[in-house]
């Protein structure tokens, strides 16, 4: 909750346009770049991560690989997962790659949420949640096409990284980047970092990875968090990393046209219910429907016992 | 007077025709309570969705101490009113078989609306819209219910593929409102008919609100009265 609510443009539950005072004055889209190619698989991001944020994880169990704790969790905002792969050619390829929140340009996350003001967008494209409105229904993690929020057992609140939002806002790099050993992770202007990306994508090339690529998924409107991939065209090679991630049709429609047809389906009955009222009156009953009444009660001969409800 | 099972009378005047009605229960007390608990949960349960659902219904969830309340509450409301009709379909199935004059009767839906009632088939217990509202809330509730477990984040989801939480979440609004506009009608519907809220709140209506809108239900109850007071 670093940033002024100048610097939000998109919050979630929210009808009516941002501040749109800002918009135009030039303000530059941020983005992370990892490197899968120059990563060496040493953590250090994610001690940096533990340490910024104020994280502790409960220490696990090891499975007998590197990767550690297993999964993301809501104390685990950033996690290098380890993928060994058979190349084409017979070989071991240890493919690493640093996963956690892509902070999508149209963010499943937001579209799902029903809390007003929890998950919010900075002008900046940084995605991040606001705990204090959160209210923990777990709809992030459905709107969600990288599987990233998880809601913690302990205060059934939603958490993800926040790309360290309170050191971008006054001019730091996220702490993540501070630690990287290698340089496989820069920060810095979306524009800078398709550059530098470009440039590392021919190096790869000419280095023989013939689909070495920048993974920036269109689906999702483009993302602030974006891979150099040595094998661009197959990203599920990553663990799991989806080829072309979307916000799900389901909550598309759930989040889109649903909402307002649903709540005009009600508010239709109730208004025709009224009109009908208005226009017909009250379906009333008066004395000569008593005077029936009695005219069958008195000829028992005449009202034989109609049918008992049967199945047809 | 007391509640008797349905279909027995009460306040039978004696002189000279015992088989005359003066009033007629239609509901018990134990159906009035088991329509008006799952009926109280229905509201609960609507509101804390609806606030959950669209923005600007958010603050509904002010009623329930607020989002985190709303959110914790919402599912327990739910089952309780799943419980509840649960009991209440059972007690109604048997007057809920769909017949002929049932379809009849919903081919008719012009005269209902137009209050040409004269010009309908006669009516059992209950008539072709409201045996439709009673398949169409045990339907939505079914689907509420199994659709509330796999979105149900903070005790079942985890264990239910992401796609299918996603489809249970679409499911669940959509039946949502299915079911919330179905009872919109049916409130309409027992304020329209006069006498209506009386048999839900009492537990009784008069021969002529029977012989008007319920007549082979009517029928059945003269009968009943009739083979009780003469046992021959």
């Amino acid at each position: 909750m670093a940033l002024q609510s100048l610097d939000i443009v998109r919050r979630s539950a929210t009808t009516l346009p941002e501040p749109e005072i800002r918009l135009g004055t030039g303000g530059q889209h941020v983005a992370k770049l990892i490197d899968t190619t120059k990563c060496i698989g040493c953590k250090a991001c994610q001690v940096a991560c533990m340490e910024w944020n104020d994280l502790r994880d409960e220490v696990g169990t090891n499975i007998g690989q590197y990767q550690n704790p297993h999964d993301l969790t809501e104390s685990s905002w950033t996690l290098m997962r380890f993928a060994e792969v058979e190349n084409t050619k017979g070989d071991l390829e240890w493919l690493i790659r640093k996963d956690g929140c892509m902070h999508c340009q149209d963010p499943g996350c937001l579209k799902a949420c029903p809390a007003p003001g929890a998950i919010v967008q900075y002008a900046n494209g940084i995605v991040d949640f606001h705990e204090e409105n959160c209210i923990g229904c777990g709809y992030c993690i459905t709107g969600c096409p990288f599987n990233v929020p998880r809601i913690s057992k302990k205060d059934h609140k939603a958490y993800k990284c926040t790309l360290c939002s309170d050191r971008v806002s006054v001019g730091l790099e996220p702490a993540c980047i501070k630690a990287c050993p290698t340089g496989a992770l820069v920060f810095g202007t979306k524009e800078d970092m398709k550059i530098h990306a470009a440039e590392r994508v021919e190096d790869l090339k000419s280095r023989g990875f013939q689909n070495a690529g920048l993974y920036d998924p269109p689906g999702v409107g483009g993302t602030h968090v974006m891979y150099v991939l040595h094998h661009a065209d197959q990203p599920e090679l990553y663990n799991g990393l989806p080829s072309d991630p979307q916000i799900s049709p389901m909550v598309r429609l759930w989040k889109g046209v649903a909402k307002p047809l649903g709540l005009a389906s009600m508010a239709l009955a109730a208004v025709v219910g009224f009109f009908h009222f208005i226009r017909v009156g009250p379906n009333e009953t008066d004395g000569g429907d008593e005077e029936g009444a009695n005219e069958m009660a008195r000829k028992p001969a005449a009202a034989p016992p109609a049918s008992v409800e049967k199945r047809p | 007077m007391t509640d008797t099972p349905s279909g027995h009378t009460t306040g039978e005047a004696g002189h000279g025709s015992p088989h005359r009605l003066d009033t007629i229960v239609r509901y018990t007390a134990n159906d009035r309570t088991n329509h008006w608990l799952t009926a109280i949960a229905f509201v609960l349960a609507a509101l804390s969705g609806l606030a959950m659902v669209h923005p600007a219904l958010f603050w509904l969830s002010s009623l329930f101490g607020g989002g985190p309340w709303t959110r914790i509450l919402h599912p327990f409301i739910g089952l309780f009113m799943v419980v509840a009709f649960v009991f209440l379909a059972i007690r109604l199935w048997r007057h809920n078989y769909l017949q002929q004059r049932d379809w009849q009767w919903m081919r008719q839906i012009g005269d209902v609306i137009a209050n040409r009632e004269d010009r309908l088939p006669e009516v059992g217990k209950y008539n072709g819209g409201q045996k439709l509202l009673y398949f169409v809330l045990v339907l939505c509730l079914a689907v509420l219910l199994l659709t509330g477990f796999i979105i149900w984040r903070a005790y079942f989801s985890a264990y239910f593929p992401i796609e299918v939480v996603r489809l249970g979440a679409l499911a669940h609004a959509f039946f949502a409102f299915v079911l919330i506009t179905s009872i919109i009608v049916h409130i309409y519907a027992g304020i329209w008919v006069k006498g209506s809220v009386h048999a839900m709140t009492r537990g009784t209506v008069t021969p002529g609100w029977a012989w008007k809108h319920h007549r082979a239900w009517y029928r059945e109850m003269i009968h009943a009265a009739n083979s009780r007071s003469r046992p021959d």
